[in-house]
């Protein structure tokens, strides 16, 4: 039986190269749309990391003069927007399809087409954005993109990040519907809500908070796109327009999005506390009910966002005590997450000491937080580099060594090998000092006045040696971020190779092969508690009880037109940024249009009811 | 699926649009989407509130509106939402003629509402001399009532996709779900017109 599994491994990688991209073009398996958001996230956070080095090279000195202002505000800019839209967020799309299905013990995602949509609407609008670097300058009003600055600004950047943003939010909007729908229908038996892993859970949350804020960004972008291409007047002053409309369109948006960013990590989080300590995690139900604490109020406090515009004391006060109170769950998390650990057998590897390094660090981005949640306070804040720091402790802090934890922890699972571990802390401790090298400083620079998206300082104001300091632990996050990088070729080469539970893990995802096979589980699971794993571990079975006798399973057919959807879109968009300069472009318009709207025809009159493996074919697989 | 699925009156289940899991998805993620367009929706009724009487010496929606055609519309998309109920209800009793015949009376009911808002829109445009550029009021009132106008242009080809695609096999549980979801989205856009019909025409009348 094994034999007759290693062939036919074998056999799938010497695969030509065109029929993998062909697999990868077409996929609609969960586990491999995992892959490919993880690479072009990953390519994207690489993209990023160099405008960050570029920000910080041009800071090193005073009167530096390595950028020029305007270049400035581009590279300013596209990191921001890159990071947010590009990186951090298709990374963690990457963990949710790798894990949440595996987790619930399903067989697949809700709707499997509309998930592989989601990805090629992310990848071309990122491309979209992308492309303006050599299309005559990209986007250069910042990623909060505040009109009239927005509005007024020349050239086509804009144009980019208005299409761009818009194509890739709708991806990331029917990804989240996605997730939803799975996890409320294809839970496996005995699978109920107060028995979901934590990262399922804070899954689920986050996605409500997708559906309830892309949205608000959607609108946002086409006021500003009809502003812009055709000449309307929501933001502009001359026609009777309002400005501050769209700072609210775009904090709507904008505050719960960084919950967005940060809920699900800290659904990871907890799961690997849990599984590191060898302890059913502390306080799960108080968690479950922080994390949808943690949502709700994430949608009441956009407005902190925009103290300085004269809201008013009433407003601001609500605002403010709306946000302290965030505090709150959040600082229930942290005493659970340690008590977790309290007492525990603890494993202290990679993926934990990312978990470590984030408690300390987002504590204290939670710290400065409350302190810019402060209105009289933030006036002296507001746009400073003091704000700088703040959200790269919690962003990074939170996020990034969230999503180094989640891919150590899982890599395993996605590929079927372990990445290096003295790779894995090399690459930990020279980011986690870096990290601190790089921000901490930046509050005092804050505070002695630096101000926030400036291209440039002057001598001898006290800000010299701060910012040399700052330069200098961004070198070191980029040399770690190299080493993480060397540690996926060296593993994809030679790396160990993975059993099932490579962790001694407690939840369904590790009870699979890894990787698994692509119909996820032989028969679905009985889940008959929290950490069911665990369970069947400790009562001596090691193995899930199946809740169905051995049969067939039905599965969802390949598809291109997900991928010719987004193109069609791509195609479109360009006809749409440049129809300002000549009305010829709206052929273009029209020729992506049609390419969209025709595979959308396509997909609902021909019928794709998918196919089926049978037993036979099961049984001969081994187990 | 790749099971037959035809029906017959028998074998019909009570609820046909959740029978299968496929269909349970759609139910379930359709509600979904709509949550989402609710907050679509309410972010461009927030900006009409707040550009309503930017008019920058241009036409005011007091001078502009007529109520008597609005009347009319709404009459119109009102009713097509009570015919697509008659067509579920037919559906549900595995009348598949019969729910036709009531999606068709919903189509052409949507298409009188769409006549008459192309003729709103061209008559403020030519005769007011009100476009989507004259003032940040146009611009909110035209993003707004024509948001929703591309909806439902786009519910009627969604429509009659549907009719025609599945013209010749009756009734199923594959395609009863994407019937029913049709006319939900159809429902959802009545919601949002009466909101239109309130916070546009009325109170740009009245207030
Ligand atoms: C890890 C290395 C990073 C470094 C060295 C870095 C550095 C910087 C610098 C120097 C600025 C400009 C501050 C200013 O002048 O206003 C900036 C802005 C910003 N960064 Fe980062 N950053 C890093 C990672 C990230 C990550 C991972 C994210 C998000 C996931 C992020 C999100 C942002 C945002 C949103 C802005 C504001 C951009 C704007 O004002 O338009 N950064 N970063
Ligand atoms: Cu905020």
């Amino acid at each position: 039986m094994r034999e007759v599994k290693v062939v036919s491994n074998a056999a799938t990688h010497k695969r030509g190269f065109g029929a993998v991209l062909w697999d990868y073009l077409t996929t609609v398996d969960h586990k491999k749309i995992a892959h490919l958001y993880l690479f072009s996230g990953g390519f994207f956070f690489l993209m990023g990391g160099i405008e960050a080095m570029l920000i910080r090279i041009q800071l090193i000195k005073p009167n530096s003069e390595f950028l020029s202002n305007g270049l400035y505000n581009e590279v300013l800019t596209m990191h921001g927007t890159t990071m947010i839209f590009l990186a951090a967020m298709p990374l963690i799309f990457a963990l949710m399809n790798a894990a949440v299905p595996l987790q619930i013990g399903a067989r697949d995602v809700a709707f499997p087409f509309i998930n592989s949509l989601g990805f090629w609407l992310f990848l071309f609008g990122g491309l979209i954005l992308n492309c303006s670097w050599f299309l005559g300058g990209a986007p250069d009003a910042g990623w909060t993109a505040y009109a009239p600055l927005s509005t007024t600004s020349p050239g086509h950047g804009v144009d980019f990040y208005v299409i761009g943003l818009q194509i890739a939010g709708a991806g990331t909007l029917i990804g989240g519907i996605n997730f939803l729908v799975t996890i409320v229908n294809m839970r496996a038996p005995g699978m109920t809500y107060m028995r979901m892993p934590l990262f399922t859970w804070s899954v689920f949350i986050t996605s409500i908070l997708i559906l309830f804020a892309f949205p608000a960004l959607t609108v946002g972008l086409f006021l500003l796109m009809f502003e812009r291409m055709f000449g309307a007047g929501f933001f502009d002053a001359s026609l009777g327009g309002n400005a501050i409309i769209w700072e609210h369109l775009f904090w709507i948006f904008g505050h719960p999005e960084v919950y967005i960013l940060i809920l699900p990590l800290f659904g990871l989080f907890s799961d690997l506390f849990s599984t590191f300590s060898k302890k059913r995690l502390f306080g799960y139900t108080a968690m479950v009910f922080a994390t949808m604490l943690i949502a709700f109020l994430g949608f009441m406090v956009w407005a902190h966002h925009m103290f300085t515009v004269g809201l008013g004391p009433v407003a601001n006060s609500i605002f403010a005590i709306a946000t302290m109170a965030i505090a709150v769950p959040t600082g229930i998390k942290i005493f659970n997450w340690l008590a977790t650990m309290w007492g525990g057998q603890i494993t202290i590897n990679s993926a934990m000491l990312w978990a470590l390094g984030f408690i300390p660090t987002f504590t204290l981005g939670g710290m400065t937080g409350v302190m810019v949640a402060s209105v009289v306070a933030d006036y002296q804040y507001h746009d400073s580099y003091f704000v700088v720091a703040h959200f790269h402790y919690v962003i990074v802090g939170g996020t990034i060594f969230g999503i180094f934890a989640g891919l150590h922890y899982w890599w395993p699972k996605m590929f079927g090998r372990i990445l290096h571990e003295g790779m894995g802390k090399l690459t930990f401790w020279t980011f986690l000092i870096g990290f601190h090298l790089t921000f901490f400083i930046q509050h005092f620079l804050g505070l002695m006045g630096m101000p926030r998206r400036y291209s440039t300082y002057l001598p001898n104001q006290g800000l010299d040696l701060g910012n040399l300091i700052s330069t200098i632990g961004a070198f070191f996050m980029a040399f770690a971020v190299i080493v993480f990088v060397i540690n996926v070729f060296y593993t994809a080469a030679k790396g160990e190779k993975a059993p099932a539970d490579p962790w001694d893990g407690r939840t369904l995802e590790w009870a699979t092969a890894s990787p698994p096979a692509h119909y996820n589980f032989k028969q679905v699971p009985l889940v008959r508690g929290l950490d069911p794993l665990w369970i069947e571990k400790t009562e001596g079975k090691g193995k899930l009880t199946p809740s169905e006798p051995l049969g067939d399973i039905h599965m969802p057919n390949a598809s291109i037109l997900p991928f010719v959807m987004s193109l069609g879109l791509f195609i479109a968009g360009f006809g749409f940024i440049y129809q300002v300069d000549d009305k010829g472009w709206l052929a273009v318009v029209f020729i992506g249009m049609a390419i969209t709207l025709g595979s959308m025809l396509i997909r609902s009159l021909k019928d794709d009811l998918g196919h089926h493996i049978t037993k036979e074919e099961l049984e001969r697989e081994a187990d | 699926m790749s099971h037959d699925h035809s029906l017959n009156p028998e074998t019909m289940p009570h609820e046909p649009e959740k029978a299968t899991l496929e269909g349970k998805n759609k139910f379930i993620g359709f509600w979904f989407f709509l949550g989402g367009e609710t907050v679509l929706f309410a972010s461009l009724f927030g900006t009409y509130l707040a550009l309503r009487n930017a008019t920058a010496g241009g036409p005011s929606a007091e001078e502009l509106f007529g109520l008597d055609l609005v009347f009319i519309m709404t009459i119109l998309l009102l009713t097509s939402s009570l015919t697509s109920v008659y067509a579920i209800y037919h559906m549900k009793n595995n009348d598949f003629g019969k729910m036709c015949l009531w999606f068709i009376i919903t189509i052409i009911l949507g298409f009188g509402f769409l006549g008459s808002e192309i003729y709103e829109f061209t008559h403020y445009i030519h005769n007011e001399g009100f476009t989507f550029t004259s003032s940040a009021f146009g611009s909110a009132f035209y993003t707004l009532v024509g948001f929703h106008g591309g909806h439902v242009l786009f519910g009627l080809c969604w429509f009659i996709a549907l009719l025609l695609r599945n013209a010749k096999r009756g009734l199923n549980l594959y395609n009863a779900p994407k019937f029913y979801v049709v006319s939900l989205y159809w429902h959802f856009i009545d919601v949002v017109w009466v909101f239109i019909f309130t916070v546009v025409y009325l109170m740009g009348k009245v207030v």
